[in-house]
């Protein structure tokens, strides 16, 4: 039987999002809260191992405010078996070090694991480093990017995803991969999922529950400090170079290049 | 009383909409233009559970509520009209009779199959003479001793040819008027049963509607379904189930064209601005808007009382008249407010409006409709 984590994460719909031009924060009133889509890639790619052999345990954990319970039904109306949800004032405020911390000290109280699956990074932060650090934390073996999976009896075999190509990595369990949109179409809600969800207790634990020293979360332990947020300002207009062949549309270009002592 | 979704409500509603926005938006109008039956999404909706949803888990039904299960139609009618109706004709006018009235053996048979959606439901009520008046049936069961023998034919078969279980009305007394109308279950493929006239509908194009012609059909004496005589009130009182289903697929017309003309009334400009900021315009939508709420409450108070076991057949049919003619009042202003635009198939308000006419019309017109309401109230004050 084996034992699957996902680490999700409850974040606002980018596709709603604006932001406000004189603070350079986002604007969070009204704006929807979902899944992070990557995360949704790693519950599928863990449901599809459930899918294989029923009696594989899938247990999603998530750190945010009360409200990330949401997420975490719609997740077991996916189909993963337990929800476990990180939730104090004391962690508040983290960033990837010390919300690493948390999570790590969350997944040792979970127990031991056969693949830890999160998604490569969240819409709203886009930072990657959360799921390799826990990785590192956890002392357990990680392949970030992964765009394909196989897995025969022990051994896993994953693409990981490169700007240019992929590299083709074989490992064992226990690991840490984080995935990417390309692994998967994430299901569905079912309606027996949403039905079993909503009378599945998930578990909230705080601080104290799963023995994080406090030194090491919450917004005074966070090394990295938001200095400053602002829009870019947008670039200058583009131009679009017209000709009637190609050859005169290259050479029209490479004119302007040369003029602006670009090339 | 509660007037507040339940979560569970609050998600299937979610994931219906995802649905239908994600896998039935970007073919709704090819399925419309070329009358293609949705085999692929059907196939889907069934792996989810939508296909047996108001039934038991232990017959490999969801296990939902009522009120839940309209609220499944009308997201998806808020996209497709079609998908609304094959849903629900699928679950309240075959699996519905099968299991509340079939044998244990014929509930084994049947079922598991169907409401994992595996396989797909139709039934046969109306005739060429049968129409609102259905008493007269003119299909034919004949007692055989060992098999019944069944002749006639029926019309407008939501499913037909496509269905593989099929639950017939058929005559097998005369003389007995209504009590002499019995219903059976047919299998597609059951030799003298076949598919007539494909019917080249107005909406709704997705969802065939076709003839079904039986010519000496023999099916075996066990596929008599509930007592003998009374399948006039098995298919009445699965069309009490349909209402709903129809009332829902009208309501989410009606609020998908709703939204999609906000949408376009928010970016559409003449004179200068959007067409929102028009009074006579806006104060119109307040009053569709209003119609809309109206129609909903209507219908899950009628959903909640078949939830509950309490009568609800005059409810139903108040539900599905008022939810009908908003449809089809909200479309037709749909069209109107996208002006030129909502003429053409490059907006969906014209294959909606199309889609509504028939809610007022299948399953009991509305003016039928009216004579059970009306039949109600001065029976009550008799």
């Amino acid at each position: 039987m084996m034992k699957i984590i996902v680490c999700v994460k409850q974040v606002p719909d980018t596709n709603e999002i604006k932001i406000n031009p004189e603070t350079g924060t986002l604007i969070r009133d009204g704006v929807p809260s979902i899944l992070n889509h990557d995360d949704a890639n790693a519950l599928e790619q863990a449901l599809k191992i459930k899918d294989k052999d029923p009696d594989t345990k899938v247990t999603v954990i998530t750190m945010g405010p009360p409200q990330a319970k949401e997420m975490l039904e719609e997740c077991l109306a996916m189909g993963a078996d337990s929800a476990i949800l990180l939730s104090d004032r004391a962690l508040g405020g983290s960033d990837t070090w010390a919300t690493s911390n948390a999570l790590a000290a969350g997944i040792r109280k979970v127990g031991d694991f056969d693949i830890l699956f999160a998604g490569r990074q969240a819409i709203d932060g886009d930072t990657a480093q959360v799921g390799p650090q826990i990785a590192e934390k956890l002392s357990i073996p990680q392949v970030t990017y992964v765009k394909d999976f196989e897995m025969s009896g022990n051994e896993i075999t994953v693409k990981r995803a490169l700007e240019d190509g992929y590299e083709v990595l074989k490992l064992k369990t226990p690991c840490v991969l984080t995935t990417i949109k390309e692994l998967n179409k994430p299901r569905y809600m079912s309606l027996k999922g949403i039905f079993k969800a909503v009378k599945t207790d998930i578990k909230v634990w705080g601080a104290d529950d799963i023995g994080v020293n406090l030194e090491t979360v919450g917004l005074k332990a966070s090394p990295t400090n938001v200095f400053k947020s602002f829009t870019p300002k947008p670039k200058g207009k583009g131009i679009v170079v017209e000709g009637d062949s190609a050859k005169e549309i290259a050479a029209g270009l490479l004119g302007d290049l040369k003029a602006k002592h670009i090339i | 009383m509660d007037f507040s979704y339940t979560r569970e409500q609050q998600l299937v509603k979610k994931m219906l909409k995802e649905f239908a926005e994600t896998e039935i938006a970007p073919i709704a109008e090819e399925l419309d233009a070329e009358a293609k039956y949705p085999y692929e999404t059907i196939a889907k909706l069934g792996e989810l559970g939508v296909m047996g949803m108001p039934f038991p888990e232990e017959w490999g039904g969801a296990g939902s509520d009522y009120v839940t299960y309209v609220m499944a139609i009308e997201e998806l009618s808020k996209v497709c009209g079609s998908h609304g109706v094959i849903v629900q004709t699928h679950n309240a006018l075959c699996c519905w009779p099968i299991f509340t009235y079939g044998t244990e053996e014929q509930k084994k048979k049947y079922l598991p199959e169907l409401l994992a959606g595996k396989h797909l439901g139709a039934f046969g009520l109306t005739e060429p003479n049968a129409g609102t008046d259905a008493a007269m049936q003119q299909t034919k069961a004949q007692d055989m001793g060992d098999h019944w023998l069944i002749n006639g034919s029926k019309v407008f078969i939501s499913g037909g040819g496509i269905a593989d279980i099929y639950v017939i009305m058929a005559m097998t007394d005369k003389s007995q008027g209504t009590k002499g109308i019995s219903a059976f279950i047919v299998e597609k493929g059951t030799p003298g049963f076949s598919r007539g006239k494909k019917e080249n509908k107005m909406g709704i194009r997705a969802s065939t509607a076709a003839e079904l012609v039986f010519e000496d059909c023999k099916i075996p004496k066990e596929n008599l379904l509930g007592p003998l005589g009374k399948g006039f009130k098995i298919a009445m009182t699965s069309l009490d189930v349909g209402r709903l289903g129809i009332a829902a697929q009208a309501l989410g017309i009606a609020q998908g064209a709703f939204d999609q003309t906000v949408a376009y009334m928010k970016q559409r400009k003449q004179f200068g601005r959007s067409l929102d900021k028009f009074q006579a315009l806006a104060f119109e939508m307040a009053d569709m808007k209003t119609r809309i709420d109206g129609a909903r409450f209507l219908l899950y108070n009628a959903a909640d009382k078949r939830q509950k076991g309490l009568p609800s057949t005059v409810e139903a049919a108040q539900a599905k008249l008022f939810c009908s003619e908003t449809a089809m009042y909200v479309t037709t202003k749909a069209v109107q407010f996208h002006g030129g635009y909502g003429y053409i198939k490059d907006y969906p308000v014209e294959r909606m409006m199309r889609d509504a006419k028939i809610t007022e019309i299948y399953e009991g017109t509305s003016e039928v409709m009216k004579m059970v309401i009306s039949g109600d109230i001065f029976k009550a004050q008799a």
